[in-house]
């Protein structure tokens, strides 16, 4: 069976003393190194290795966006990319999200649009917004709405998501004269 | 886009304030049990049985057991515990047979995720399959028993009704009036079948726990991702044979519930683990593959109905079977089943109705409470019948409901007498029909034009009731504290799981106090050792049981400030008022304290202090409900009822059966909006939920009983391109004589009777009758090509058409 063989190959894989690689990048501004196993995730790498607790898993198979963190500018579902892959990246977070212990303006209008209830799927979304307004700080309704369906959130009912990115549009474009 | 209008008469309740959770949520530092990790703690998996039904032959841990890192393997012979809700009918691990694909076989505690994982994989099952209950239809023949010592399951007796060698886990009945005699003499009666499948909540943080056994007491602890910690400390202790004070209960964050995690489940599962690894933690989380096949659902339903109406438009009786595929336990599921009898014929006056509900085990994923539970399944019945039944009158829906709401004077189904003070669902109706613009039916002409451009738009609209489903002597509790800086630490026992609990109960208390909401100190986290108790987190309960609580707390903390404040200002208390955190005489406002002078006790010049740290608690139980009659379902289930309407606008493109929906109005007749930004959240998120279940969603089983549909990749939930381009909330505000302020809860209602708006609206674009959800793209394409009025099952095989 299948099965048996992949589970033979990873007993092997785990019994030859997994070869530990080193991982150099930045995270939210900050250089880290490690060595890691090299099946690890950028996830769990962020979770379990810096114990940076803001990005969550929601499906661990790339469906949902819960766990979007900015990879070099690209958002990117953190479950489904290898640490590895990241190598000299610059990672950015929800932690990375406030400046100068300020929130930033998307921060601030997620929480006075009320874009968030439980918040679980909120780190998520919050970076999947940063990713697509600096690439494109005045996106169309039609271009957040695409970009956003892919972060699932059984809660807010999208609405007050996508009014809190507009607003945020409309600041940023004001407060920070982009 | 627009900010919504809405003024209210008070200065802090009404009030549009930001959620007081939000901060931590926006910048990562929100904690949930999926975060946590405690010095020694275990990983646990568990082997899910691959068969809807089979007996375990054999099972053989060893190879599982010599893995490096496993601590702890517990099968079906290892525990006799059972738990559950209302039936103690589900066993820890199964013992002999397995009820549902999904069913926990064995589980493992080791030292990471992997090595559980791996060893799964290595425990050996020999399972001889057999042959399952498919659906209520080969339940109730009870050929095959799900459960066959029924007879022996401990219950909730007198308010659940399992039937003697049956799957019937409950058979809740109601009936008034006379039938025979009504359908006899009425002018119509119409007959019908709906129906719509098992739906899961999709929580985006999966059910989690973690549980530490201390192995020298029968203490045990527990971090878990739920919404009733004082029904999780109930049950384990009832299943453990333990006390209450044992059980420890801790809720941080919760990433979403919806009735979901209002019971127990993971729970039983990580103490036993925990206990086996010598008293370790064990954390045991779902993957989202489990969340959907093992963690409960939304119980698929039928309702047949047969009703009868007079030309003039009367509805002169309803008679409704309602059957619950509700799987292999009971759980929530039978109180599902209740709901059915006594809100089972929607917010209408009828003289004659009957209402039989049964709850039926078969061999699939159980279910449980979801968000309004009972009620977007019966409504999504009853509420297309209505318009059926004013279809074959030739009476615009409109009038016709209009003819038939309750109104003050009228009986529900279980004989309340509404009142003025109940709410109006005929203010609810006429607000969004006029809000989209209703005109009447199409024309047949008028539907023939509009689909030569190969798009149909359609109107409808269903009215919703729903009152909190909880047992008669439901009851919640606040506790309060002055801080020494005149603001007010507050605890409940009821959880935040992002329904805006603790902002809105901080606005009542800030309002009764004087004070700033940011002045009341409330957290989301729940400690069993610390919170005050509350029943269930469920059931749009809390702003009405636990806003009057935080009212009486509120004023005998006042009453208490005002007996220092008196003997510091040498007056009597009566002749002290407070406002703006300061107590003041009433003719002379020169004397006065400001609350953090006696916050902690009043301190005289030279030195003494009177009073003491200023403590008040307030308590609130369900005010006259009773048990229903287990024969005619008579009685006072309701505390209190909110009724509501939603109309919606839609577009079907008849080339490829997708629904656009333009526009969704919806009223409720709340009472009192307490903050309007977590009304409207309420709103939006409950509207897209509902057309989630309308459109999308819906579990499907082969042959054998297996879901096929565990992931996101088949299992859609609605994304953002699922929306609606428009959400208009109304709130009506005819205030309930003993609710907070006047208020009514609103949490679930939202996501009531959307289905149905949508499927009378459906009726309106198309002219055909849809009796199966969800109306997806492939149903509504099917049902056109079938060339039929009436489309009563929406798979494939079943539909003899052009294809």
């Amino acid at each position: 069976m299948d099965q048996e063989k992949d589970c033979a190959m990873y007993t092997q894989h785990i019994e030859s003393g997994a070869r530990k690689v080193t991982l150099e990048l930045t995270v939210n501004g900050r250089k880290v190194i490690r060595d890691i196993d090299p099946s690890l995730t950028l996830l769990h790498f962020l979770r379990d290795e810096l114990k940076m607790f803001g990005t969550k898993e929601a499906c661990g198979e790339g469906e949902c966006g819960a766990c979007t963190v900015i990879m070099n500018g690209k958002a990117v579902t953190s479950c489904i990319v290898l640490a590895i892959e990241a190598n000299n990246a610059q990672i950015t977070t929800v932690e990375g999200l406030a400046k100068d212990g300020k929130l930033s303006i998307l921060q601030e209008e997620f929480i006075s649009q009320d874009a968030l209830q439980c918040g679980f799927c909120t780190p998520g979304v919050l970076m999947s917004t940063r990713a697509l307004l600096d690439s494109n700080p005045n996106p169309s309704d039609e271009e957040i709405i695409e970009v956003l369906s892919g972060n699932l959130c059984r809660c807010t009912g999208y609405i007050p998501i996508l009014n809190a990115v507009k607003r945020t549009v409309e600041r940023e474009q004001k407060e920070l004269g982009q | 886009m627009e900010e919504r209008k809405y003024q209210s008469k008070y200065k802090r309740v009404g009030q549009r304030y930001d959620r007081k959770d939000a901060g931590e949520k926006v910048t990562g530092q929100a904690i949930y049990t999926y975060d946590l990790e405690f010095p020694g703690m275990l990983h646990a998996r568990c082997l899910l049985s691959p068969y809807a039904r089979a007996k375990i032959v054999s099972i053989d841990t060893s190879k599982a057991k010599a893995l490096p890192g496993v601590r702890a393997i517990l099968t079906g012979e290892d525990s006799d515990i059972l738990v559950g809700l209302y039936m103690q009918d589900k066993r820890v691990f199964s013992k002999g047979e397995t009820r549902y694909q999904g069913d926990v076989v064995a589980a493992v505690a080791a030292e990471d995720e992997e090595t559980a994982e791996r060893a799964v994989s290595l425990i050996e099952v020999v399972y001889e399959p057999l042959t399952p209950v498919h659906d209520v239809d080969e339940a109730l023949q009870g050929d095959i028993l799900v459960h066959d010592d029924i007879n022996d399951l401990k219950h909730y007796v007198g308010v659940f009704f399992p039937q003697k060698d049956s799957n019937i886990a409950s058979w809740n009945k109601s009936k008034k009036g006379d039938l025979d005699t009504a359908f006899a003499e009425s002018d119509l009666v119409v007959e019908n079948d709906f129906s719509l499948p098992a739906v899961a909540h999709v929580p985006m943080e999966t059910h989690v726990s973690i549980v530490q056994s201390d192995p020298y007491s029968n203490k045990i602890k527990i971090w878990t991702s739920a919404q009733s910690p004082f029904a999780i400390r109930q049950i384990m202790a009832d299943s453990f044979g333990i006390s209450e004070t044992d059980v420890e209960v801790h809720i941080p964050y919760v990433g979403g519930g919806f009735g979901g995690k209002a019971g127990i489940h993971l729970e039983p599962l990580a103490t036993l683990l925990s206990r086996a690894a010598g008293g370790l933690p064990v954390k045991v989380r779902a993957t989202r593959e489990q969340e959907f096949n093992q963690l409960p659902t939304r119980a698929g339903m039928r309702g047949r109905l047969k009703t009868a109406a007079n030309n003039d438009g009367t509805i002169t009786a309803v008679q409704a079977v309602y059957d619950w595929d509700s799987g292999a336990y009971a759980d929530y599921g039978v109180n599902v089943g209740k709901t059915a009898v006594y809100s089972g014929i929607g917010p209408y006056a009828v003289e004659n109705a009957s209402i039989d509900s049964k709850t039926i085990y078969t061999n699939k994923v159980f279910s449980t409470a979801y968000r309004g539970f009972g009620h977007l399944e019966t409504h999504w019945a009853i509420e297309r019948q209505i318009d059926i039944l004013s279809q074959k009158l030739g009476i615009d829906p409109y009038e016709f409901r209009m003819k038939n709401l309750l109104e003050p004077g009228d009986k529900t189904m279980s004989g309340e007498v509404i009142t003025v003070s109940s709410g109006s669902p005929k203010d609810c109706l006429t607000a969004v029909v006029k809000e989209i613009g209703w005109t009447g039916r199409k024309t047949e002409e008028e539907r023939e034009r509009e689909w030569k451009t190969g798009k149909v738009r359609g109107k409808g609209f269903a009215m919703l009731q729903k009152a909190p489903a909880m047992p008669a002597n439901t009851a919640t509790s606040v506790i309060m504290q002055m801080n020494g800086d005149g603001r007010v630490k507050m605890m409940i026992g009821a959880v935040d799981f992002g329904q805006g609990a603790i902002t809105a109960l901080a606005q009542i208390a800030a309002q009764e106090l004087d004070i700033p909401i940011e002045h009341i100190e409330i957290s989301a986290e729940i400690d069993t050792r610390a919170n005050p108790y509350d029943w269930n987190t469920v059931a749009s309960k809390l702003i009405f049981l636990g806003g009057n609580a935080v009212i009486k707390a509120s004023r005998e903390m006042l009453r208490k400030m005002k007996e220092v404040a008196g003997q510091a200002l040498r007056t009597e208390p009566e002749n002290l008022l407070h406002a703006n955190g300061e107590v003041y005489h009433r003719h002379d406002p020169n004397r006065r304290l400001s609350y953090k002078d006696i916050a902690l006790g009043y301190m005289y010049p030279n030195g003494s202090g009177i009073g003491g740290p200023l403590i008040a608690s307030g308590s609130s139980i369900a005010d006259g409900l009773t048990n229903l009659h287990p024969e005619t379902g008579q009685g006072n289930p309701a505390a209190v009822w909110t009724f509501g309407a939603h109309a919606v606008d839609i577009e079907v493109d008849v080339e490829t059966g997708d629904i656009t929906v333009l526009k969704v109005a919806s009223a409720f007749d709340i009472g009192q909006v307490i903050n309007e930004k977590l009304v409207y959240g309420q709103i939006c998120g409950g509207v897209l939920q509902g057309l989630g279940s309308a459109l999308l969603e819906g579990y499907k089983f082969n042959k054998d009983g297996q879901l096929m549909n565990p992931s996101f990749t088949d299992n859609k939930i609605p994304t953002m391109k699922d929306m609606p381009i428009e959400i208009v909330p109304i709130y009506i505000e005819n205030p309930q004589h003993n609710g907070p302020y006047g208020a009514r809860g609103v949490g679930e209602h939202p996501m009531i009777s959307i289905p149905s708006a949508i499927g009378n609206a459906v009726y309106d674009a198309l002219g055909i009758n849809f009796h199966v959800l969800p109306l997806s793209p492939e149903a509504i394409v099917l049902g056109i090509q079938s060339g039929r009025k009436s489309i009563l099952c929406t798979d494939v095989d079943c539909l003899p058409g052009r294809l």
